[in-house]
């Protein structure tokens, strides 16, 4: 029978932006990938290696937030094999993005054998005062673990970066227009290693995110396919921070309303409310790449194309 | 210092002698990871690629499940390829390879129990459409809306498996099975059951299919002006457009064809190996067939080699899992190192290596 009373908006607004958190911050690495002109799709990849390493160290060492610093180490270290491949091997980068995916499902599933059915070390939830009592206010914004304002900080000091600084309009230069970036003396290579070892560290975040503070378990494959959403998210974005932000807690708010769904015993299979966030995300691409709205897409031109300097 | 000087043309040579090189990297990094797991690796090594062929003990049942695993992967990976050729990039043949064996399987279990020679070529057609079907919608968002036919190539597999684990605890559920997940069986409805065709050398009608359509690849990547094409579109994009290729044409039919191969390959797994629709049906052909399409060198030949290979592994990874205790992850490991060493190396065949002074690079 359909319960929509035991839908709490509150709870259901407070559990979307814990939802969001992974794909906000593995999308939010992948922006900053893609504006330094390199489409890395090995996100799922990295983001499951970090959610196995995190988890690993974490349940080592008793302490989450060691287990998430290693899961962003750990995403670096496996995105600088997708560096080395297209920046220094001059690989296709579609097809290292795809083998950095695959390598890491099978390499986060062999490391994370031991740690199937363990319970992680709590992360406990910040309280701010005052504005954690709030009525609803608070327990929608002001009652969650720190990762969740890490990353809407990151999101922020991504948008800084690249619309404020030196550094954040070099690499924009690198993914606008390799060639007189290299013209410029920029260090085409250099910049987007650099880019890519960011976009890891935050995919690794996210994925830790997922095993120790949203589920938190580890199993095989757990990511199910967050990794692809947050490419998609990026495209949603049109490559703008703050977009990553609406569209990740869009996302959010779907997933979360798709589990209450199916706990208010909603008619419908359960398979069949599940493929929603698959399908919202495929209509979502279809809209934002189709007719006016492409034009304000502004994809960086140099984007998934590989630089060879010459001479 | 090292530097890079690329080739006008691709070396041959190298061509031929990446495949085999990584192939030899792999065994000494996968060597070094079984070693790491604290098993013997030269044991290791030998029970995955020897043993299966030639050890007394499972050569007997392992030698027919060589073509078994491979005429799937081969089936998908041809498809595949010519899309990658023409810079089409599907990958998503795994959730066309469950639409296959559904919509296969859906035609079967129609007819079940009734008799017919005409029902095992109907579920070949509707195996073939299903997988078509699937890949059409990336094919179509493309050509209409200019999305990304990687997202949601793959976004799709996700839906796919909802499908079938809906189909397998639900409409498809047998009747007969004490409420047990899993569809008749459809191996043991002769009918619709595609066996060995030889007894005793894993030789079913998915095999068949595989050498056929590597034979049909093969002819129109080589000899047919659409190769050319393909050919042309991967490389030349602009100068494509000029000779008169039309790409969204060239979209619907590389994405078109994989499709329906990989619904094939679906269709003749269901029937056969794996005997029914189940939840955990798909074992991950579909993406392993990509390695094996960068294996073969996108070469029609060259993937029946890297299939047969890519099979050996499956099969010694079971035995090696069944007798050093690997872990059944390490495989995926070993097969997702494969795919880093053959793209780290191709380096060779489209660069020179040249030694020169450091200067600014």
């Amino acid at each position: 029978m359909i319960d929509l009373s035991s839908i709490n908006p509150v709870v259901l607004a407070a559990a979307l932006m814990v939802a969001a958190t992974p794909i906000l911050l593995a999308a939010i690495g992948e922006l900053v990938v893609e504006k330094a002109g390199v489409l890395n799709l090995g996100v799922e990849g990295m983001m499951i290696t970090g959610a196995v390493t995190g988890f690993a160290v974490a349940v080592m060492t008793r302490d989450p937030y060691l287990g998430l610093l290693a899961a962003a180490f750990g995403g670096a270290a496996i995105s600088l094999l997708f560096a080395l491949l297209t920046q220094v091997m001059m690989a296709n980068q579609v097809a290292s993005g795809l083998a950095l995916t695959l390598f890491g499902l099978g390499f986060s599933a062999l490391l994370g054998q031991g740690f199937v059915g363990v319970s992680p070390p709590r992360t406990a939830k910040l309280d701010f005062g005052f504005l954690s009592d709030l009525p609803i206010l608070g327990p929608i914004l002001f009652r969650h673990d720190p990762m969740v304002y890490v990353s809407l900080a990151l999101v922020a000091g991504v948008w800084y970066f690249l619309n404020y600084t030196r550094g954040g309009r070099i690499l924009r230069a690198v993914g606008e227009n390799h060639e007189a970036a290299h013209a410029l003396g920029y260090r085409v290579r250099r910049v987007r290693i650099l880019a890519i070892a960011f976009g890891g560290a935050c995919a690794g975040l996210g994925g830790a995110y997922l095993s120790l503070i949203r589920v938190p378990q580890w199993t095989e494959g757990m990511t199910a396919g967050a990794g692809w959403i947050a490419l998609a998210l990026v495209v949603f974005s049109s490559w703008r921070p703050w977009r990553v932000v609406l569209g990740a807690y869009l996302f959010g708010g779907i997933i979360v309303l798709q589990l209450n769904l199916q706990a208010a015993g909603f008619r419908i299979p359960v398979e069949y409310l599940a493929m929603s966030p698959y399908l919202v995300t495929i209509l979502v691409l279809v809209i934002m790449s189709s007719g006016r709205a492409r034009k304000t897409l502004a994809a960086p031109g140099s984007l998934g194309r590989p630089f060879h300097a010459t001479g | 210092m090292l530097r890079l000087e690329k080739r006008p043309q691709p070396s041959a040579a190298w061509g031929w002698a990446t495949p085999v090189l990584a192939v030899g990297l792999t065994m000494i990094a996968g060597g070094i990871l079984f070693a790491a797991l604290g098993k013997d690796p030269f044991a290791a090594i030998k029970m995955i690629f020897w043993d299966p062929l030639f050890s007394p003990q499972f050569a007997a049942f392992s030698r027919p499940q060589l073509l078994v695993k491979a005429g799937p992967l081969i089936l998908i990976a041809v498809g595949l390829a010519i899309g990658f050729r023409a810079g089409i990039w599907n990958i998503g043949a795994e959730g066309q390879y469950i639409i296959g064996a559904i919509c296969g399987a859906a035609v079967a279990l129609a007819f079940f129990p009734a008799p017919g020679w005409y029902i095992f070529p109907l579920m070949v057609i509707a195996g073939a459409f299903g997988g078509w079907a699937w890949a059409m919608i990336p094919a179509i968002l493309k050509t209409r809306f200019n999305t990304n036919e990687i997202l949601v190539s793959l976004l799709l597999v996700y839906v796919a498996e909802k499908i079938l684990a809906a189909m397998a605890t639900g409409r498809m559920r047998n009747p007969d099975g004490a409420g047990f997940p899993g569809s008749r069986n459809i191996a043991q409805y002769p009918a619709a059951s595609n066996l060995e065709i030889i007894a005793g050398t894993g030789m079913h009608w998915g095999v068949v299919a595989a050498f056929i359509a590597v034979i049909f690849a093969y002819v129109m990547l080589h000899r047919h002006m659409l190769g050319y094409h393909v050919q042309l579109a991967g490389q030349a994009p602009r100068a494509a457009r000029f000779a008169g290729v039309a790409p969204s044409r060239l979209v619907v039919l590389c994405l078109g064809f994989s499709g329906a191969l990989a619904g094939l390959a679906g269709l003749f797994e269901v029937a056969g190996p794996a005997r029914m629709i189940s939840i955990d049906f798909n074992v991950g052909y579909g993406f392993t067939a990509i390695i094996v399409a960068f294996l073969g060198r996108l070469h029609p030949v060259g993937i029946v080699l890297a299939g047969l290979l890519m099979a050996l592994t499956y099969i010694g990874g079971e035995i090696a899992q069944f007798m050093l205790g690997l872990p059944a992850a390490s495989i995926q490991v070993f097969q997702g190192m494969l795919l880093f060493f053959l793209l780290a190396l191709d380096v060779l065949s489209n660069y020179r290596i040249r030694l020169s002074r450091a200067e600014a690079a």
